[in-house]
């Protein structure tokens, strides 16, 4: 009953190469994608539209991310400008009413494209030269956006998105964004389980542990670093795009900033990198974390357990989000995905001590 | 051309005061192959304990030093505690765990201290130098000679008996080993350095636009000031911060008012990319610098 390996034997290439090999992990997944299915009917307008919908949508984010860093081991510090250029580009699309569908599309590949336009004057250099060039992205980028009244609408201005529809369903209600936000990010999900089984996604894992030892098996590591820069663009517009029409349905440069993009390394580190479960965990957890622990400092001084200044309280949310990156960095630097993984190989076999796969 | 004279003037002065915290990142990177992305957390810091140390009523210029002593020991134990579990882990582990550390300092200073701008003042005096036409700003030219000043000590520095063991273990770590010189504390002292560099860069920075975490954004032209000069050489500090505030102070004079603003950091952000598209390793950098 407990050992769920038990009667598990793979007789055909396919069954042992299917995604969860394992039934106990299928039906985990078919739980979940259910859980996710009518989170709406059960869950209150606040909870879906604060959190879920954020979730779900950053989660994206950071599987775009993954793709590049964990995968291709590609860093990259200005990944919020990437998606501010797909926020953008979807906005002005949908204004001069080209289909939501096709303005997504289009988002995906102005990003796709000047994203690998600085990959490619990136990738000249590696390591610490890239953090830094893509840094520069990130100012550059920031600066254009501002600065050009033709893609902000003025220094200050903010766009709002117009009313558009997906596939004749109308975006407007939350419970048809809160959809629209969880078909991409699983979509997402599948992608990526998927690449690294092609031979793109072993590519990418060969340049990622050493680039010339890929050159010599005839690997062309530069074709593939900017595939992977490409690809990796590209979801990330169509991400920032489903976030300027599906969660904060109006783009000012802000929501774009360094900081973001930060945060966004920050999930796919703290996740665990590479690791699609830990995209969705890392978000949550970047999120979250923060929000509940200042909470539960505000509801300590608010009962007078603990002296704290205000101006102390608005300053720690900054102070855990910095020390949870040292402690994950520290601790384990294999990410959330790597707690799980842990957890779940101890409960296959659970009556026993060990696992065999 | 005075208005054109006075943009050079102003603008190299500025970027030797830039210089003072890729100082650090430059000591740093030397010893221990660490990029420092935290050295602009580190000068604000360094900014808030001078202010804090004066606040009890010591004279500013005592301040000054026990700050420093203070910074030493806090770069030693940041080395000790943090760093030193990280040696062998790949870059990207290193320069995310420099950010967070960043981040945390960026919520501790202003959080324990207060948010608003604390002034810190040096007896200066704000009347700017009259040369002809060209006003000069007083503080940026003590600013700047601080800079020439500490960039030449540490020159000095690296001829001592213990400035050869840090270049030493900046050539390579095992050899180093081999001879009987400790590398973990030549990286700590470096480090330390790193701390002393940032109480001067914090101090004068601090005296010009007050103390708050808005210190922590001179990260990025301190970087743009590394990657120009080359990122282990203390002459391309020097050179590089002549070359990044004169860039970032006569190009946005005449353009700012033509695009509207804000081209300083667009002039920043083209000296680091044209740096990595020409001459990666920078002006005074050596060419085995893609090791990393």
């Amino acid at each position: 009953m407990f050992y769920r390996l038990a009667g598990v034997h793979h007789t055909r290439y396919e069954t042992a190469r299917a995604l969860w090999p394992i039934p106990a992990d299928r039906k985990q997944v078919i739980v979940a994608g259910l859980i996710a299915l009518v989170a709406p009917f059960f869950l209150s307008t606040l909870y879906l539209g604060s959190y879920m919908l954020p979730w779900l949508i950053w989660s994206s984010a950071a599987l775009s991310l993954t793709l590049l860093m964990g995968m291709a081991g590609q860093l990259h510090f200005g990944f919020a400008s990437v998606m501010a250029i797909g926020a953008y580009t979807s906005i002005h699309l949908a204004r001069l009413g080209i289909p939501f569908e096709l303005a997504l599309i289009g988002a995906g590949a102005m990003s796709a494209v000047i994203g690998t336009v600085f990959g490619a004057a990136a990738l000249r250099v590696k390591g610490l030269y890239l953090v830094i060039a893509t840094l520069a992205m990130q100012y550059l980028v920031d600066w254009v956006i501002i600065n050009v009244p033709a893609i902000s609408g003025g220094a200050q201005a903010t766009l709002r998105t117009p009313e558009v529809s997906f596939l004749l369903f109308p975006i407007e209600s939350l419970t048809s964004r809160y959809y629209l936000a969880l078909g991409w990010a699983a979509l997402l999900a599948v992608f990526l389980m998927n690449v690294k089984r092609t031979s793109f996604g072993r590519a990418l894992t060969a340049i990622r542990d050493k680039d010339f030892a890929a050159a010599v098996i005839g690997v062309d590591p530069f074709r593939y670093k900017l595939m992977a820069f490409f690809t990796s663009s590209f979801m990330g517009g169509v991400t920032g795009a489903m976030l300027a029409f599906c969660f904060y349905r109006a783009v000012t440069p802000e929501q774009f900033s360094f900081n973001v993009s930060i945060q966004l390394v920050a999930m796919v580190l703290v996740g665990g990198l590479g690791s699609v479960i830990g995209g969705f965990l890392g978000a949550a957890f970047v999120l979250l974390i923060p929000i509940v622990l200042t909470n539960f400092v505000a509801g300590l001084a608010a009962s007078g357990w603990l002296a704290i200044s205000s101006n102390l309280l608005a300053h720690v949310p900054l102070m855990i989000y910095g020390a949870l990156i040292i402690g994950f960095l520290l601790l384990e630097p294999l990410g959330l995905a790597k707690i799980y993984d842990n957890t779940r190989k101890y409960f296959l076999v659970w009556p026993f001590r060990h696992s065999r796969s | 051309m005075a208005y054109f004279l006075e943009l050079v003037i102003n603008g190299a002065l500025t970027g030797l005061m830039y210089s003072l915290a890729a100082l650090g990142f430059v000591l740093i990177y030397k010893s221990a192959g660490v990029p420092n992305l935290a050295q602009g957390a580190i000068v604000m810091l360094a900014g808030y304990v001078v202010w804090l140390i004066a606040s009890f009523g010591i004279p500013v210029y005592l301040a000054i030093v026990l700050g420093a002593v203070v910074m030493f020991g806090f770069g030693l134990l940041t080395e000790r505690i943090l760093l030193r579990r990280m040696v062998g882990q790949p870059i990207i582990m290193i320069v995310m765990l420099t950010l967070g550390l960043e981040i945390f300092l960026r919520g501790f200073g202003p959080g324990m201290l207060g948010a608003a701008p604390k002034s810190l003042d040096l007896g200066i005096g704000l009347a700017p130098i009259i040369i002809g036409d060209i006003f000069i700003n007083r503080a940026y030219l003590v600013g700047g000679t601080v800079a020439v000043l500490l960039i030449g000590a540490s020159l000095l520095f690296f001829r001592t008996r213990l400035g050869t063991k840090l270049r030493a273990v900046s050539d390579d770590h095992v050899s180093s080993w081999a001879v009987g010189i400790s590398v973990e504390r030549a990286i700590g002292i470096s480090w330390g350095l790193a701390g002393i560099a940032a109480v001067a860069a914090g101090t004068l920075w601090g005296s010009v636009q007050g103390v708050d975490w808005t210190l922590s954004t001179l990260l990025f032209p301190a970087v743009a000031v590394v990657i120009l000069g080359g990122i282990d050489s203390i002459w391309g500090v020097l050179v590089g911060g002549l070359l990044v505030g004169i860039l970032g102070s006569v190009i946005p004079g005449y353009l700012d008012s033509i695009v509207g603003g804000g081209t300083r950091d667009v002039v920043t952000s083209l000296i680091i990319l044209l740096t990595m598209m020409i001459r990666p390793y920078g002006i005074f950098g050596r060419e085995d610098i893609e090791r990393i």
